[in-house]
Formats: structure tokens, sequence, C-alpha cells
């Protein structure tokens, strides 16, 4: 038996599961060594669960002794903190929730606990997926497995670090404005952003409820469509959540781009965008259209106004889903008080870091009286015309193809002086959150030994098509030596 | 209380109704709280868990497009709910899922009486929200003032219904407030007691010199947990802001509450910055469209309202209108009523008045409510169909009911065991000539013009006949057997 | 754009006890970032509808059903501080 396990893909592990070769046992043993040898370098875990993972394990085999099987059954797989976990610390790396432990799971847990899922711990985050650098995280910052000087992106840094390090198979992060798609992209793996309504929101910890969607994190897209057959779906805890079918995703991979109409628009291109990450973009869509797919340049006009629309919305509703926290029910509190008022104003003070406070108060002002038309009604109009745009673009193309970052990833440090540069970070990434659309990151080759991130997007529900096409640019993405992984040093 | 003229009384009314649902607004855990252990109903969703998502209960949408429509409100075809906002111990999620500019139902009126005028309320419109958790105020165990939180009454549908600032004086205040109460509990939205708070009225009130334009200032007062603290503080707070004015002062907008001891209403102390709701669209719940099909539905589901049933009973049936208000003030009984009035076909006033003095009066003593009466609205009616035949008297009938009550026997097995009333003309007369032999002193009396003997010699023929004498018969034979009348 | 006045109005809004030096950074911060919303005004939006959901649902409810609620243990076992099976919280000085 190889002593690497822990670099299998899903779709690997599951043949070399089902074919006895291997035990959950041991696949998850050689996961929870890798993450002793290399966590320490990229920070990717808040929490590491290795005694329930390993029962887990031992449960996953014996379903299998018992004649089960199953694409996830003994898989070990790292959650986002950002999803609850019953009985399970789960903080969004907040120092508020520090110490609170969910009494529920989320949807999306559920599912994979009852997949038979091995769940090895709770990957590390930008605080309540406030962030594109993972380096908001209350707890420590997340390193780029290609390089520790630099960020994993964010605001699912963790989760991306997690899986480009193999210190799981995949992993779940969840999708704001970019937060799977971009850290997949600096991290060198795939990453996909489902439809809204596509994944139950339940349990999810909720950031900004018009654009929240869980996705996973893998190291190929047969993987990612793996685990979205296996999460998404109706639920009847989650009004948005959408009732069509959910169909074998997996299935759909034919490898065929043949006659797929893929668009491009300039506006992806534009200022800002680093030369060598659109110049490896570009290459991967003259792949794709040298091997039958028929490229078509369309026009997304309101796309620079993503930026100011997301970063209204969000902090918004931010401002009153981080309301809750407030010292009474759960988390950091100061229960020897005189004043609940102000023990409620202290304990919000001390325990959101500066990128939370900043949205909060972003949020809320946009939604004061005097305001609200100019900020929040206003930015929810132009929100209207971003997807009227992705409407248009949608009736003459199958798919839209663009960097998912405008650059590589950056040095630690680099941005966090300028929040507007920060915020310049998921500029590629907002529109298809705004209009929930499906959108994939699939690596698409290195700029000086970091990766880079092909985005692909497509329309609401379409994911089989997404992730044929991601799936297909994968089978023909020449087979390049990679750089060494830094944390393999 | 008599308004001085020389002032005008504005008063809106912000009614609060937790309504009768198995489960909560937004999740899956029973709403009935009120007898339940401390923090024993709380799941997730309102405890306002990081993660937990709501999803609306559709009863309670139907249940407040039913109180619209017994109000004449105007249900829209779109509806939606929103976040409101605010910052309070007692609220899980640091906002309440409410309704801003969608609510389920526009406009509408409420009939009322008060000081012997008839008055349209008009209604501004009725939403749904959530409620919150009950916090008290304790001295903790350390000796150090401290809020408990009970989060059982968190989440429990909660309807609002404002009215326009139509209301002019506490009485009308009350009236507004019981005839609504009386609506909602004959749709069996609620059961609106004040008491344990799944009615809680708050008013608007402002009062401003006559002639005087009226003004945005106004008193927002609170915490009146029954009928009687609605009027005595409404009373009270018109009273100070007349005696603002007479010192030359301006009303100022405050909220107060009642104080219940110091019967006077006092200024709650509130944050400046606190009523900035930023209201804006729950992101978690899509739009509401209600149809046509589900109005019709509903309409078709609601029982008669106690005005129809009160002109029916006034109107048709002739039931003198005291006896028609007492009535509707009780849903079951009504019902109850209508049902003996149609089998027992009989005079309809006739069958209130037994069921408002003698049915009331044996449910009362027996702590019964009226889905537990022991006998059934047939045997009522036979009973009263017994009586309008003559063979009970109303005594008789009276005592009948009483044993039908006591052993669920059928009248006519009472009446078989008892005897019914003797009518017989010739049997009357031949025991009130007996009567008149054995006691000649009274005969005596009655010539002499003591016309009261004559109650003594009737005692004796229903002593004789225990009861079952037809009183009418006896006195009228009485008269004849005994002659002139040496008094008249 | 945003003066200092209403940093400190939104910050108690926002029930986040900031300190004067977090106010002053709040009120940099914002300025800057409101400055690049301003692109936004560009646009003549006044025929346009706004987009709240991109969901193509509507009236999603469900049955008024139950179901069993967490254990008291539950309900507490985060709860900063418990008295007489409440949570307690310091005294409320002030009525909403």
């Amino acid at each position: 038996m190889p002593d690497d396990l822990f670099r299998l893909t899903v779709t690997e592990a599951e043949g070399a599961l089902s074919a006895g070769d291997i035990s959950s046992v041991d696949l998850t043993g050689s996961v929870l060594d890798r993450i002793d040898a290399v966590d320490a370098s990229t920070g990717a875990f808040l929490l590491v669960t290795a005694e329930a993972a390993l029962e887990q394990a031992r449960e996953a085999d014996a379903r299998r002794s018992r004649g089960d099987a199953g694409p996830l059954l003994g898989i070990p797989l790292a959650i986002k903190d950002v999803l609850c976990t019953d009985g399970v610390a789960t903080t969004c790396a907040s120092r508020i929730l520090e110490g609170f432990v969910p009494p529920y799971d989320a949807t999306v847990v559920a599912r994979l606990k009852a997949a038979g899922a091995v769940l090895v711990g709770k990957t590390n985050m930008d605080e309540f997926a406030m962030g594109s650098s993972n380096e908001n995280s209350g707890y420590h910052p997340v390193r780029n497995p290609w390089d520790l000087s630099r960020v994993p992106g964010g605001s699912s840094g963790g989760s991306a670090a997690a899986v480009a390090a193999d210190e799981c198979l995949a992993a779940l992060g969840s999708d704001t404005g970019g937060s799977v798609r971009q850290p997949a992209a600096l991290c060198g793996c795939v990453g996909l952003k489902p439809t809204y309504g596509r994944v139950s929101r339940y349990g999810l910890v909720a950031f900004a409820s018009s654009l929240d969607q869980v996705g996973p994190l893998t190291k190929s897209v047969r993987d990612a469509a793996v685990l979205l057959s296996a999460i998404s779906g109706h639920d009847s805890r989650d009004a948005t959540s959408l009732p069509e079918p959910v169909p074998d995703y997996a299935a759909a991979l034919d490898g065929s781009v043949e006659g797929l109409r893929i668009g491009v628009a300039p506006e992806y291109f534009a200022e800002g965008i680093d030369a060598g990450v659109a110049s490896a973009v570009r290459n991967a869509i003259e792949l794709l259209e040298a091997n039958g797919a028929e490229i078509r340049e369309i026009a997304l006009p309101h796309t620079e106004y993503a930026l100011p629309v997301y970063y209204v919305i969000a902090p918004s509703e931010a401002s009153a889903n981080l309301a809750r926290y407030n010292g009474v029910k759960y988390g950091l509190s100061d229960p020897q008080a005189v004043d609940v008022d102000e023990m409620m104003a202290t304990v919000r003070a001390r325990g959101f870091g500066a990128e939370v406070k900043r949205r909060i108060m972003l949020g809320t002002f946009a939604l004061s009286s005097g305001y609200y038309d100019a900020y929040y009604l206003r930015a929810q109009k132009v929100r209207t015309l971003i997807k009227q745009d992705f409407d248009a673009a949608f009736e003459s193309v199958d798919v839209i193809a663009a960097p998912t970052s405008p650059t590589t990833a950056f040095e630690l440090g680099g941005r966090t002086a300028d929040p507007l540069a920060m915020y310049r970070a998921d500029v590629l990434t907002l529109p298809a959150s705004l209009a929930g659309l499906a959108a994939i990151s699939v690596p698409c080759g290195f700029v000086d030994g970091l990766p880079v991130g092909l985005q692909l997007m497509a329309p609401p529900l379409q994911e089989a098509r997404l992730l044929r096409a991601a799936d297909a640019y994968e089978r023909l993405r020449p087979a390049a030596p990679a750089p060494r992984q830094a944390v393999e040093a | 209380m008599t308004i001085d003229p020389g002032y005008r009384v504005v008063i809106g009314l912000e009614t609060h109704v937790q309504l009768k649902t198995a489960s909560k607004m937004f999740c899956r855990t029973s709403a009935a709280y009120a007898s339940a252990p401390p923090n024993t109903l709380v799941c997730p969703i309102c405890l306002g868990m990081p993660g937990v998502l709501p999803v609306i209960n559709a009863a309670a949408v139907d249940l407040t497009i039913m109180t619209g429509l017994a109000l004449h409100s105007e249900i829209p075809p779109h509806a939606k709910f929103d976040r409101k906002n605010y910052a309070y111990p007692d609220l899980m999620k640091w906002y309440q899922i409410s309704q801003y500019d969608l609510p389920l139902c526009v406009g509408g009126w409420l009939e009322i009486n008060a000081d012997g005028e008839t008055r349209r309320i008009d209604i501004t419109r009725v939403h749904l929200e959530e409620d919150t958790a009950k916090l008290t105020h304790v001295v903790g165990d350390d000796g150090q003032p401290a809020s408990l939180i009970d989060v059982n009454r968190s989440g429990v549908p909660l309807m609002e219904i404002v009215s326009e600032p139509d209301i002019t004086s506490a009485a009308e205040a009350m009236a507004y407030g019981l005839k609504l109460r009386n609506i909602l509990r004959w749709l069996g939205v609620s059961t609106a007691n004040m008491q344990d708070g799944a009615l809680r009225i708050d008013a608007n009130v402002s009062v401003w010199p006559s002639g005087a334009e009226v003004g945005n200032a106004k008193v927002e007062v609170k915490n009146m947990n029954s009928f009687r603290a609605l009027g005595q503080a409404l009373d009270y707070e018109i009273e100070r802001q007349i005696a603002l004015y007479e010192r030359g002062e301006r009303l100022v907008q405050e909220t107060r509450g009642w104080d219940e001891a110091a019967a006077r209403t006092v200024p709650q102390r509130t944050k400046e910055y606190a009523h900035d709701y930023r209201y804006f669209p729950e992101p978690d719940l899509p739009p509401l469209s209600i149809t046509r099909e589900r109005v019709q539905g509903l309409a078709a589901r609601m029982p008669e309202l106690p005005d129809a049933v009160r002109q029916r009973l006034v109107g048709e049936l002739g039931v003198a209108a005291t006896d028609a208000d007492e009535l509707i003030e009780d849903r079951d009984l009504t019902a109850y009523t209508l049902d003996v009035i149609e089998r027992h076909g009989g005079p309809a006033a006739e069958v209130v008045t037994w069921v408002l003095q003698d049915v009331r009066r044996l449910l009362n003593a027996r702590e019964l409510d009226v889905a537990d009466i022991p006998i059934d609205a047939a045997s009522m009616a036979r009973l009263l169909g017994l009586r309008a035949k003559g063979d009970l008297s109303t005594t008789m009938a009276g005592t009948v009911l009483e044993e039908m009550f006591a052993t669920g026997k059928s009248p006519e097995e009472i009446v078989a065991a008892r005897g019914r009333q003797i009518s017989d003309t010739d049997a009357l007369v031949e025991i009130a000539r007996e009567v008149m032999a054995a006691n000649p002193q009274a005969v005596a009396d009655y010539h002499a013009g003591k016309d009261r003997a004559i109650q003594f010699l009737m005692g004796q023929v229903m002593r004789r006949t225990r009861g079952q004498a037809n009183p009418g018969k006896v006195t009228e034979l009485l008269r004849v057997e005994l002659g002139g009348n040496g008094g008249a | 754009m945003i003066d200092r006045e209403q940093v400190v109005h939104v910050a108690a809004l926002a029930r986040l006890a900031l300190s004067d030096a977090e106010i002053d950074r709040m009120q940099a911060d914002l300025q800057q970032i409101l400055q690049a919303f301003e692109a936004l005004n560009a646009l003549d939006v006044s025929d346009v509808a706004p987009t709240a959901q991109v969901i193509p649902l509507a009236t999603v409810e469900r049955p008024d059903t139950t179901e069993a609620p967490l254990s008291r243990d539950d309900v507490m076992r985060n709860a900063p501080r418990v008295e007489r099976d409440q949570i307690r919280v310091p005294a409320v000085l002030t009525e909403d």
C-alpha cells in the first residue's frame, strides 16, 4: 500500500476503496498524518477532529463490508468553519463565536455524513467569510502551499489550502462573492460555486443571505461533480432552495466541447488584470477552441458596477445577519457586566475583527434612514442590470470564460492596509454571484510558479454543462510539470 | 370621562395578537408556550443560532388573511416579509421578521358602539411578524440586578392590527378593543386573552387644543394588560396632556408605560437612536403571492361574524338588542343558541332568555365550557317545546333543566317520572275548592280586600299538586271560585 | 460624504463600542469606500426594478406541523450564564 494515499482524488480513492485495495481507516490515517506534517506551515485548519474522523472511517469500512457503496463512503473531507457541525465547535474564525458548539448539523454536513464521508476537521477562513486573503481570520492566517509568504485567497482560504496541500481529499467552502473560486484559483485547485438555491444554506452561517452558496473545493472537476451531487437538492428548511431534481453530475462528463459556444467579454480582460493571468486564460480558451468550441465575443457592460453593488448589498445583509452576536445566548460574553446594553456593544467591539466591523458599519449606514434609497435600493437596481447583462449574453453562448482572479496569490500583508484594494481581488467573481449563476474555477497554468484559475460561468442550474466544459478543459490541459509546492520543502 | 370641549383627542391603536397555530411562525417548534416550563420549547431557529433559516407557517398567513377579511381589508396579490432591525436582548436575531411595505392586509374598518353612538374606526393594515422572548427583571442569585430570558415565546406568530388615529376617547378605544377581541375569538385565530399577553394593545395618544392643527408629536402608551387598564391609562394620559397645555407646556413625543399600582403613565427610558429600524426585504424568504382562490377558500371557511349574527337575532328573530349583545360575546354559546332556536321553532327571544339565564347559570355553577354542555341542542329544544305546549310551567321547566344537567336524562324521561303540569280545569277547580274549604281565614281576608291572600291560597294549591299546577290557570280559577273581591 | 458624527451614530445603531481611534480609522475607510460607490450614480436606474433575490420562487410555505424542540440542556449549553433555567444577562436599564 502506497504511503501517500493523501494525494488521491476522491474518485481515485473511491476506486481503491471499492476495489478493497485500501480501507477508509488507512486513507483517513494517511490524511491525518499529512495534516500533522504540514498544517503548521499552512494553518489551513482551525480544528482537526482526528478521533471522530477515525471513528467515522471505521464505520464507513463496516458499511462497505456490509455491501454498502457510494462515491463518498469513507472519503476524508474538510469542512469550512462557516458550516454548523453538531457537537463540534463552529467559530466562523471569529473570536465572538469562540467556544460555540452547535446542537445541529448544517444540511450539507448531514448529507455528507449520511453518504458516509469522513470529516477530518474545520478549516480556517476569513472571519464570517469576509475577506479575499484569509488574513481576516480571528485565529491565525492561512499560507498558500505554493508560496508560504503568500495568501491562499479567501474567504475559503483554509479549504483551498487544505485541498492544495493534500490535507484532505476535498473540502466544502462557501462563496458569497468569490470565496470558493478565488482561493481555488490562488491555490491551484478546482472551486465550484453552484447556482444560488441549488445547495441548501441551512446551517451555513449567514454572511449575505441573497448571495451565500456552499460549494466544493477539489483536486479535479470530476470530484467537484461528485460532491455537488451529494450536497445539492431541495431542503424544506431553506425556503430559497430550488426544487429541481439533482442529476448525476459526474455522469455528464463526456470530455467533449464540440459545438460548445463560449462567450468572452472584454470587460473581464480590462485594466487591472495581470498580463500573465490574462495570457494563461486566453491560452486555455484557445485550447478549447482548437478542440471544437466556438468562441464568441460578448458584452457585459455593467461588469464594472459589480464591485460597488456587491459592497453595498453584502454588508447591508451582513449588518443584520451579524446582529445576533451580542454575548447574550452564546459565544463571547461578559456576564459580570452591570448594564446589558453596554455589555452587548462592548462584546461586539471586542469579538469582531476590523474588516467585519467595517462591513457592519458600511451595511448599517447603507440601510439607515435617509441613505437607503441612495445606496441599498440603487445597488439592488444595478444588480438587476448586471443580471440582465448575463441573461442577454446567455442567449447566444452556453458558458462564459474569464479569469477567476485578476492576479495570482499576493504577499501576506500586501493589501491589508487598503480595504478597497482587497475588495478588488473579487472583481471578476462578483458578477456571477450577484446574478446567481453557476461558476467554477479550474487551474489553467502557472505564472511565476503560482497557479492561475480559469473561470467558467453558466446560467442558473446549468451545472452539468459547466462541469462538462471544465472537465473537458482539464483533460485537454497540457501536462506540464507543476512547480514544487513550498509546503513540500 | 367627559373630555374638555376645548381639546381634541387623537388615538391610534396598535394591537398585537398571538395566533393560535400549532407551530411557531418560522420554525416547527410548538407555539403552546403558555404552560411550558422555561426554555423547553426552543429550537436553533427561534433561538437565533448561527446558520438557521426561517420558513413561513402557512396557517399563520391564513389566519391573518381571515382577520383581514373580517375587518373588510383588501388582500393584495403580493406580500413579502422584511427584516426590522432593533437591538434588544429579548430579540434573538436582533431583527424581527415583519412586514414593511407589502403587508398581507391593507385598509378596512371596524364598527364600534361607544357613548351610545355607532362609529367606524378605519384600519390601516394587518401584518404578520414574530413574537420576542420573555425577559424578566429580577434580583439575581448573587444579589445583583439581572434579567432572565425564557426563549419559549420567541417566534410565536404575532399579527399586528394598526388602526388609523380615528379614536377620540378611552371609551371608544375600549369598545374597539372589545369588538376586535370578540371577532378574533369568533374567527378562532387567537385566544385573545389580554392577561396572558395573547392580545396586547398599545396606544398612540395626542391631545390638541380645539381649532389648532393636529401636530406630529404623540405619546406611545404601553403595558396595559387588561381592558380596565387600557381605559384607565388612556383617561389618565388624556388628562395629563390637557394639564400640560393648561400649564402652558408643549406635548413631547415619548413612550410611556402604564403603572398599574400607581395608576398613572410613566416615561420609559429609551435610547434616542433606537428607532431607525433599517427595514429591508428578508432575503431568506421568497415573496408571497396570495391567489384569489386562496382568499376565497378562506372566506368560505370563516364563520358568520358577530355583527351579522346580532343583526339576524334582533332584526329577523325579534331578540332584544341587549340580550343579543350579551349573547354574541360568546361564540360557542351563540352557536348553541342558534341551534336550539332552529330546532325549537318557537319564539327566539324566549330561547335566548333561557340560555342567558338558566343555561349559563348552570354552566357557571359547574365551571363548564359551552363545549362541555351536558345537554345537546335537540334536548334543550324539546324541553322548551314541552314548556310551550303547557306540559311544563316555567318553574317546572327550570327544575327539569337542572335535572337534565345533573343526570343527562332526556326531558321526556324526567317529565314522565315527575308528571306534567296540571292544566285540566275540572281537576284544578276541585283542588281550589278543597283549599278554600281548608283555609276559611284566607278566604275571609280576600273578601275583606286583602288581595295578597290569593297568593297564600295559590301556594297551597301548588303544595297539593307538588308544584305541577298551571299557575296562571290556578290564579284565574281561584278568582272565579272566590267570587267578588271585597277589596277591588 | 460621511462625517465623524455620522460614524458615531452608525456605530451606535450597530451597537459597536468603537474607540476614538477606531472611529477615526473607520471614518477614513468608509469615506474611501463610499467614494468608490459614487460610480453607481452614473447610471439612470429610474425605470429599473430592484433585485432582492435571484431565484424564481414565490410563496414558499410549510404546513403547520410541529417537531421536537431542543433539550433544555442544548438550549442552555452555549449560554454564558444560566439561572433558574433561564439565560441570565446583566440588568436591562433602558426599555426599547
